[in-house]
């Protein structure tokens, strides 16, 4: 029942969502199936919080190292959750829960967006790091992909034309800028589609494998 | 080492305050706490800003500090959307006219088979629990094969069926003869020459990419030659992808260093 | 000042590069943070002396812009803000940019999220652009905001056939039903453009495998730099044209301010980001020559020294 269950589960909700496509009389069902797991998704991120905190709580209990970090964690959890749950500073029950003056819009603005931004604006720092220490023309293939990234890199900015602006129109192609713009539509696009369809291949065969029962690894272990 | 930790903070915080109470005096007054609140929140935010980026010199406690904020506020701000915006939106009016009064939302109708979407949520929460926690994949089945059955259809026609129809192109653009071809010859960026010869990089580009991925022959001859080009067309894929990839590390960095020159030290209008 | 302080920064730059030329053709290791130093210092530089350029649009962007402009008045858009604070810089932009050619031109906006950062920055754009800049746009009639659902895919594949199954009412708590907007609107097929702003998974990639191909609904994606290479294979059949990443929002900022005089002023910060976008490209391909440069020499040493 653990491991079979599941695997029927999968296999009914995949097979109706494959033929909602092709039999209107299935599509509400799918519709529904889809509905059901919006809602699913959102006790997905409450699974999320909870295993955060119990995490967390632990790390505080047992005095781990660190475990005054994992108050700030929780402190910044809790006092979020119940700014966006009790939709403080919202005037009105119904208006929006990011609506310009609420408390949770407050923290997103000013607590949110510049820890997530600058989280990722760092690579920008790695990336420099990169070019200098590992990106090497050690080979024909590498040179190769190194002279497309430097087309590109000059291409997208104003310094590509600056640079080849005087190439008479009849050459045109050989301006940087458009050199640039047909390495994305020509090469990079038959790449890129090449690596979609392989892609694309191999989603259709593992969803028709998990729809036929053939891959359970999502069941884990028998030990859990 | 524990006396520079507390001779660093204690910078950081004179710092914190002077630039809190400078802040404070650039929003004007309206006779509330309004300017104070900005002054903070402005100084607040740049602070984490530089906590994040003081990782770029080492580990500390002050970027220990922001990620784990970070990370604690995150998931509960996605709670809270999507509390309100599925919870109370999608599933109360159809299981609960009470609820749905309770939180002002227009009652639909009462659709009975509603109430398996929550139980399956508590399903999944069960996760948490030790012993409990083997019927979660009940739920985790539902969400695969949600996932896998509205993946197969669409993924089968848009990245595969799509993408072969697309790749059938004239290989020979406004042709009207080898003459007007040759006497009309350019390399101008929109000219008929590099329109067939995008058109051919497109066909053979995807064809020999293709060829490249299949190993279950051996790389030999035409069949390898093929490959080899495929692997040179991936190779400008790659680059490209870099390319891009490096713009947009940059523009994030731009739009920190923007705010923290602009809206914090006011060094730009 | 602005020049002397440019210039004075361009021979800082090429200086310290050459010094580290030096330093590498010497086989010696440069310091991590002395690059993470030079790439902080020529961005920071761009940006506080204002180094600015002219931008035209190229042919996929430009495809987006008549799009809009050859729409019939009062068409339906549909703007997706599938975006967090992270892609924030070079999106939000396209999204702003976005806003006004639509309403300019007199078209209906539809704005709705897949993310739920996406929500707060929805409100953004309608706090700080929309209303500012129309003040006579009026809510529900010529503008609505549907807000964020949880879901991904799961959402798109229920507006495709009708709208009100998945929202019910508005970001307000409105009823789809009391909103004129929504008067002829039953699906996402009645959409007669999808702008989806993105860069992630749910994004503009989702939009035409779920909603673009299904319901033949033009898409014209606005993407993070680092997906824009991976959604070109979608180009022209599935996504009319695409705005990839902070140069498709210049390139789009620009042709808003040719081609409309009440544009003029407004803020332009994918504009204003392509001077240190263009600095920092420089120092990265310099460490790039700079590096290979240093590797052959050591390579060639170790050669020499072999024989």
């Amino acid at each position: 029942m653990k491991r079979t269950i599941p695997v029927i589960i999968v296999s009914v909700v995949g097979t109706v969502l494959v033929l909602s496509v092709f039999f209107p009389p299935v599509q509400t069902m799918g519709e529904d199936f889809s509905l059901f797991f919006d809602i699913i998704a959102v006790f997905a991120f409450f699974l999320g919080g909870g295993n955060l905190v119990r995490i967390h709580l632990v790390k505080i209990y047992r005095k781990r190292p660190d475990w005054g970090f994992s108050v700030v964690t929780l402190v910044g959890f809790f006092v979020t959750l119940l700014v966006g749950l009790g939709k403080l500073s919202v005037t009105g029950v119904t208006a929006s829960v990011t609506a310009p003056d609420s408390f949770l819009q407050t923290i997103f603005v000013n607590i949110i967006t510049p820890l997530s931004s600058t989280m990722y604006a760092l690579l920008a720092f790695y990336v420099a790091s990169a070019s200098y220490r590992a990106f090497r023309a050690k080979n024909r293939e590498a040179t190769i992909l190194l002279i497309a990234a430097f087309i590109i890199l000059l291409g997208r900015t104003p310094l590509g034309m600056k640079l080849t602006g005087w190439i008479p129109e009849w050459l045109s192609i050989l301006q940087i800028p458009n050199l640039a713009v047909w390495i994305m539509n020509a090469p990079n696009l038959a790449g890129q589609r090449a690596i979609l369809i392989g892609v694309g291949l191999g989603v259709v065969a593992m969803s028709l494998r998990l729809i036929l029962g053939m891959d359970r690894t999502y069941l884990g272990s028998d030990n859990d | 080492m524990r006396r520079i930790t507390l001779i660093v903070t204690a910078v950081v915080v004179v710092l914190f305050i002077i630039s809190w109470i400078i802040k404070t005096n650039t929003v004007p007054e309206d006779g509330t706490f309004r300017p104070f609140i900005q002054g903070f929140l402005v100084t607040f935010a740049a602070f984490l800003t530089l906590a994040i980026m003081s990782f770029l010199y080492r580990d500390n406690p002050f970027y220990k500090f922001a990620e784990h904020l970070y990370v604690g506020v995150s998931a509960a701000y996605a709670m809270s959307l999507g509390f309100w915006t599925t919870l109370v939106g999608n599933l109360f009016p159809r299981i609960s006219q009470n609820l749905s009064d309770w939180f002002g939302v227009p009652f639909l109708h009462y659709e009975w088979h509603f109430v398996i979407p929550p139980i399956l949520g508590i399903i999944l929460l069960m996760r948490l629990s030790p012993k409990g926690g083997w019927i979660s994949r009940w739920a985790l089945a539902f969400i695969v094969g949600t996932t896998a059955g509205l993946n197969l259809p669409r993924f089968l026609r848009s990245d595969f069926i799509e993408q072969i129809s697309s790749t059938f192109l004239p290989l020979l653009v406004q042709w009207q003869g080898v003459g007007p071809f040759f006497s009309n010859f350019s390399l101008a960026a929109s000219g008929q020459f590099i329109a067939i010869l995008t058109n051919i990089t497109i066909f053979l580009g995807v064809l020999c990419g293709l060829i490249y991925f299949f190993f279950s022959k051996e790389h030999k001859g035409v069949f390898g030659t093929a490959s080899r080009f495929g692997i040179w067309v991936l190779m400008v894929t790659f680059g490209a992808s870099f390319g891009y990839t490096v713009m947009g590390r940059i523009s994030l960095l731009v739009g920190r260093l923007t705010f923290l020159l602009k809206d914090w030290l006011g060094i730009i209008s | 000042m602005t020049n002397i302080g440019v210039y004075i920064s361009l021979l800082l730059i090429f200086g310290g590069l050459l010094a580290i030329l030096i330093y590498s053709l010497k086989g010696r290791d440069v310091d991590r943070r002395i690059i993470f130093l030079f790439v902080l210092f020529s961005v920071a530089s761009a940006i506080i002396f204002h180094i600015e350029f002219e931008e035209s649009a190229t042919p996929i962007v430009k495809k987006v812009f008549e799009f809009v402009e050859n729409l019939p008045p009062e068409s339906k858009i549909l703007i997706s803000f599938d975006f967090d604070p992270a892609m924030k810089p070079e999106v939000h932009p396209m999204a702003n940019a976005f806003v006004r050619h639509a309403l300019v031109k007199g078209h209906k906006l539809y704005l709705m999220g897949l993310w739920p950062q996406g929500q707060a920055l929805m409100t953004e754009t309608i706090e700080y652009v929309l209303k500012p800049e129309f003040p006579n746009a009026v809510y529900g009639e010529d503008y609505v905001m549907l807000g964020y659902k949880a879901g991904n895919e799961g959402v798109l594949n229920v507006i495709i056939t009708d709208f009100r199954k998945m929202y019910s009412t508005d970001a307000h708590g409105t009823s789809l039903d009391s909103i004129p907007l929504f008067d002829d609107v039953k699906s996402a097929k009645d959409m007669d453009l999808i702008f989806p702003v993105g860069g992630g998974k749910p994004g503009p990639k989702e939009w035409i495998l779920f909603v673009g191909d299904p319901g033949n609904v033009p898409i014209a994606p606005g993407l993070a730099a680092v997906v824009a290479p991976l959604i070109y294979p979608y180009y022209p059949r599935q996504a009319i044209g695409l705005l990839g990443g902070v140069k498709g929002a210049a390139e789009y900022e620009s042709e808003l301010k040719k081609n409309y005089k009440e544009f003029e002023n407004v803020e332009t910060p994918a504009l204003q980001m392509m001077g240190p976008q263009t600095m920092a490209h420089i120092v990265i391909m310099a460490f790039i020559v700079i590096g290979n440069i240093g590797f052959f020499r050591a390579r060639r040493r170790k050669w020499q020294e072999g024989n």
